[in-house]
């Protein structure tokens, strides 16, 4: 309880401004070092909010005592996220992150109040000195599936259930089809937009349809494992996403792709400790550990196997780029010369569709 | 298109289609009793997390499904206390049942997260229920065909049976109806349970059949859609029957369509449909009403004090 | 045992004191709720309920979240009255920040001190139109605005759905879906530098005022309390029940477009899909809160207000789940609705005599 007693008078007399901050800084040095966490979803979505908490747990486990963490969940995006941003940081934490994209307005915003705390926006693009960017390469884990589904599809169809056309659902969409179809050229890839992150009978009906339309692998880019569930009940595959979801579908679920953020963390919290922390934008990949590959399904085939692991060893040397030229988007024009790969700048505006997409 | 897809069509949206209808055809009892709850949403996730969590500590899904029953009765008690014994206003009460809804469902389904349990099963054995177009009729789980039976069972009551006359008599004009010496209170509680517990059975249906998992949220605002339904039908079961696997068949062709390559459908255009087809019926109903033919209860919403 | 007694008038002093018996009622059950969920329900309800008021840091944010509601809820409270239930409003604050959107992004290149005043006035105009389809086909057909305006309310947000990822999405934004960001003369502008208090908080005590002023000393808020309260003396009276829908619904609508509108022109600056937050349905919550009284209603919006700021607060402080805090909202209004019985009727214990 003295904690709170402490931190509320610590708020009675700071008022909104930072010039008192440092304060806290300098007079609790034996206290623990507060850590905040803004999530969109409620904890328990099982989706991208839980991988975030799976991050924030963590970081408890590695730092124990020496930290305290405090999240705020099921946060709107918009003014809603200011104030429980600012909440956050008059709290006393020393580290906020943001986990949506959503909240990015509202972080640079609030960073401004509070120059001498440290802020971190998942998937944004906007920094500042005291804000800085994280995000994963979740397009390399995409390549890693797209080689199993190119292998292991009779149909030499899949069925892609996406949330919204942002560059990060489409170079998801090309990464998969462009490893597909370098093991099977006429691979197809057709793509149901849900227009929702979330909504499982929506996802699992989608998945329902695609079977229909002869896709024999699903994957998806929406938050729950209500599509994996289809795929199993109707006897084809499907790939997790975000977190091993092999419980959900035993037999269906060939392997997942699967968020750690806890690395991450780690590391950042670990340099807001000393003193070391600097604004930056890192896009950590496989190599990072931040993506990872859930274990394989006894049912994916030793040459699936074998190439999917090439893939992963090909990305994490460095000689294997999933966006490799020459590439040519579906009207034909040459969007990467031969030999050249994508620059993130091209990435992350990326809104056009490679061949054999049908979106 | 083959026999085999127009059978997994007609599947999907008949899944899709059935927890709407429960939940709507419960709702349609309790306004015909001149009451408008609108904590559909809340009582189908009470429904659902109970349902699972019963499921998954039994291993039963049987005992799941009462238990979703049990759950939105008891969530639909606490709007009929309030409304019916203290006489609160109907449309605040209803919007703060499905907060209450939403916020008790993730509380108890905390513990449930990630968790999973055998999907409810076909009724019929393997030879009819797998059978590539037999199935179309024998291939559904208990609750689609409870869910038929409810409605010709509803329909039958409210038309042909006395305890449905009075309840019918209770929601066009409960101060006649009390003068006569019908228990106006008791009846509509009546009517309340029962649309709380087909909005449970409902809820439950996401997480025992068509998704047989928790997540906060599962139902993600079938319950509105089930109240727009039950105005859409002109408050008649056959309708309802035919408004929910109407709007089944539009959600499963719209995703159907995009697997197939058509792109051309905004997504926001198909969704307000049902909505504007809703006011389109109400205003034909009232232009109708001329020939003599009342439709909506004409209490619907209003509170009833015996003294 | 305990006898019940219908009033013969409604008490004055139970429609003032109720809300004060519900909120000490809800924080004494909030306790016993969070302490048997395993939390500290002492410091719970305190971080709910108590802190944001403590707290000067916190006031701005509780006048940011009152705001809109305050003024939604001003608007329907007079429909209310008149008995008529337009719970569409959410729809109508959509709409009303759509149409100010329009104007906002029809001028972005442009300035001047005009652009905001017509922004303004669209977002009225936007929330008035789509409130006058429930009332036309209330006034005209006798369907029920109860259902038209919810269903117009789904209309609304695919509307909002289809505009912020179709036409109006940001040409620079990387394909995500919202519009640009307002410039500063389509912006409402800060009350003092730096600060989170807008021109809608002003605006917003100030309909109140009037409001109150309409309802209780006009003849016009007289016809709509005649109206609601007796229907038929209404008509002998000479009052026209159909204009009186008409022009509660317009009302309502209108408030609530320009709610909207201050929404997108000040804390959001744009519009997003997330712009719908539910603050339409939570306004009828604030008139039942406030008794249907404009000022009232004022005090209702800054408590519900409290229960959001403080339930983030909660969640830092005894780590109570935001869902508890939902829980908690609905409690309050549980017992609030419970208590109006007090209002209604005299409640007295008397020992039976055999």
């Amino acid at each position: 309880m003295t904690s709170i007693i402490t931190r509320r008078r610590f708020n009675f007399g700071a008022g909104a401004t930072a010039a008192t901050l440092p304060l806290i800084g300098g007079a609790s040095a034996q206290a623990p070092l507060g850590v905040g966490f803004i999530y969109v979803g409620p904890v328990g979505d099982h989706g991208w909010t839980w991988t975030h908490d799976q991050g924030r747990l963590a970081l408890e486990k590695e730092f124990g005592a020496k930290i305290k963490t405090s999240f705020i969940e099921k946060v709107a995006e918009g003014p809603d996220a200011a104030r429980a941003i600012r909440q956050l940081a008059q709290a006393g934490n020393q580290i906020i992150f943001t986990t949506s994209f959503g909240f990015m307005n509202p972080t640079i915003q609030v960073a401004k109040q509070f120059p001498k705390l440290k802020f971190e926006h998942a998937t944004g693009y906007q920094r500042a000195d005291n804000v800085a960017t994280y995000n994963a390469r979740f397009y390399e884990g995409r390549a890693v599936i797209g080689t199993i589904a190119g292998h292991m599809s009779k149909s030499g169809q899949a069925g892609y259930i996406a949330s919204f056309p942002i560059p990060e659902v489409v170079m998801g969409i090309n990464a998969f089809t462009l490893a597909a179809r370098k093991v099977n050229p006429n691979f197809k890839t057709k793509v149901i937009w849900a227009s929702t992150w979330y909504d499982p009978a929506k996802e699992a009906d989608a998945a329902k349809a695609l079977i229909d339309q002869g896709a024999d692998m699903i994957t998806q880019h929406t938050d729950s494992a209500a599509a994996l569930q289809a795929a199993e009940q109707r006897g084809v595959f499907a790939f997790g996403q975000a977190s091993d979801m092999s419980s959900f579908a035993p037999k269906a679920h060939l392997t997942a792709i699967v968020d750690d953020w806890s690395g991450y963390y780690i590391k950042r919290v670990r340099e807001v400790m000393d003193g070391s922390w600097k604004t930056g934008d890192v896009w950590g990949g496989i190599k990072d550990g931040m993506v990872k590959i859930a274990p394989y399904n006894a049912a994916v085939t030793p040459a699936a196997r074998a190439a999917a692991d090439e893939v992963l060893k090909g990305i994490v040397a460095g000689t294997l780029h999933p966006f490799t030229g020459e590439l040519k988007d579906q009207k034909g024009e040459v969007r990467l010369k031969a030999g050249e790969t994508a620059s993130d700048a091209i990435l992350s505006k990326m809104d056009w569709y490679v061949e054999g997409v049908q979106a | 298109m083959t026999t085999a897809i127009l059978v997994s069509i007609l599947m999907t949206l008949v899944a899709a289609s059935t927890p709407i209808l429960l939940a709507a055809l419960g709702e349609l009892v309790t306004e015909k009793a001149g009451v408008l709850n609108l904590g559909v949403e809340g009582m189908m996730l009470c429904g659902a997390v109970a349902g699972f969590a019963v499921a998954f500590s039994t291993g039963s899904t049987m005992l799941g499904l009462i238990a979703a029953m049990a759950a939105g009765v008891a969530t639909a008690m606490v709007f009929a206390v309030l409304t019916l014994s203290l006489t609160a206003n109907q449309v605040a009460t209803g919007l703060a049942l499905t907060i209450f809804g939403i916020g008790a469902s993730s509380l108890i389904g905390a513990g449930f997260v990630g968790r999973t349990i055998t999907r409810l099963g076909p009724v019929f054995p393997a030879a009819l229920s797998e059978h590539p177009w037999l199935r179309a009729v024998f291939g559904h789980d208990i609750v689609v065909y409870l869910s038929l039976a409810l409605v010709l069972g509803v329909s039958l009551f409210l038309r042909r049976t006395r305890p449905g006359l009075i309840l019918r008599a209770v929601g066009e004009n409960d101060a006649s109806a009390h003068a006569i010496g019908y228990p106006v209170i008791a009846i509509r509680y009546g009517a309340i349970a029962f649309g709380g517990a087909l909005a449970g059975l409902g809820g439950a249906y996401f997480s025992l059949a068509l998704t047989p998992m928790w997540a906060d949220g599962l139902t993600a605002g079938r319950g509105w859609i089930a109240l727009a339904l039950v105005v859409f039908a002109a408050w008649k079961p056959g309708r309802l029957l035919l408004g929910a696997y109407l709007f089944g068949a539009v959600m499963t062709l719209e995703l159907q369509a995009k697997a197939a390559g058509v792109t051309w459908l905004a997504p926001e255009l198909l969704a307000m449909t049902p909505y504007l087809a809703t006011i389109a019926v109400l205003t034909m109903m009232s232009l109708g009403r001329k020939t003599g033919r009342q439709h909506a209860p004409a209490c619907l919403g209003k509170n009833f004090s015996a003294s | 045992m305990l006898e019940w007694r219908r009033r013969r008038e409604p008490s004055t002093l139970m429609l003032w004191l109720s809300p004060l018996i519900a909120i000490g009622l809800t924080m004494l059950l909030g306790m016993i709720v969070f302490t048997a969920m395993g939390y500290n329900g002492f410091h719970a309800v305190e971080s709910i309920f108590v802190t944001p008021f403590l707290e000067p840091q916190r006031w701005p944010d509780l006048g940011v979240k009152a705001a809109p509601l305050v003024m939604i809820a001003l608007g329907l409270a007079i429909g209310f009255r008149a008995n008529v239930w337009n719970i569409g409003a959410e729809g109508q604050y959509i709409m009303g920040a759509i149409a100010g959107t329009g104007v906002a992004l029809v001028t972005h290149e442009m300035t001047g001190w005009w652009i905001l005043p017509a922004m303004a006035l669209a977002g009225v105009l936007g929330g008035m139109a789509w409130a006058a389809v429930p009332a036309f086909l209330r006034v005209r057909l006798q369907v029920s605005e109860i259902l038209t305006s919810l269903m117009l309310t789904y209309v609304a947000v695919q509307a909002l759905y289809y505009l912020v990822r179709g036409p109006w999405k940001d040409p620079d934004g990387f394909n995500f879906p919202q519009t640009r960001m307002f410039g500063a003369d389509q912006t409402l502008p800060a009350m003092m530098e730096g600060s989170l208090v807008h021109l809608g908080i002003p605006a917003a005590l100030l309909i109140a005022l009037v409001a109150w002023l309409l309802m209780e000393k006009t003849t016009a808020g007289y016809a709509v309390k005649v109206v609601g309260l007796a229907p038929a003396a209404a008509r002998h009276g000479g009052f026209s029940a159909d204009r009186v829908t008409w022009a509660t619904l317009l009302a309502s609508g209108g408030l609530a477009g320009l709610a909207g509108l201050f929404e997108a022109a000040g804390p959001f600056g744009q519009l997003t899909p997330q712009f719908p937050t539910g603050y339409g349905f939570t306004a009828i919550i604030v008139a039942f809160l406030g008794r249907l009284n404009p000022l009232g209603i004022v005090f209702g919006g800054i408590v519900l207000a409290a229960t959001y700021v403080g339930g983030e607060i909660a969640q830092t402080t005894v780590r109570l789940p935001q869902a508890a805090t939902g829980m908690f909202q609905a409690l309050l209004l549980f017992v609030l609705l419970a208590t109006d019985v007090l209002v209604k009727y005299r409640i007295s214990w008397r020992v039976r005599v055999a």
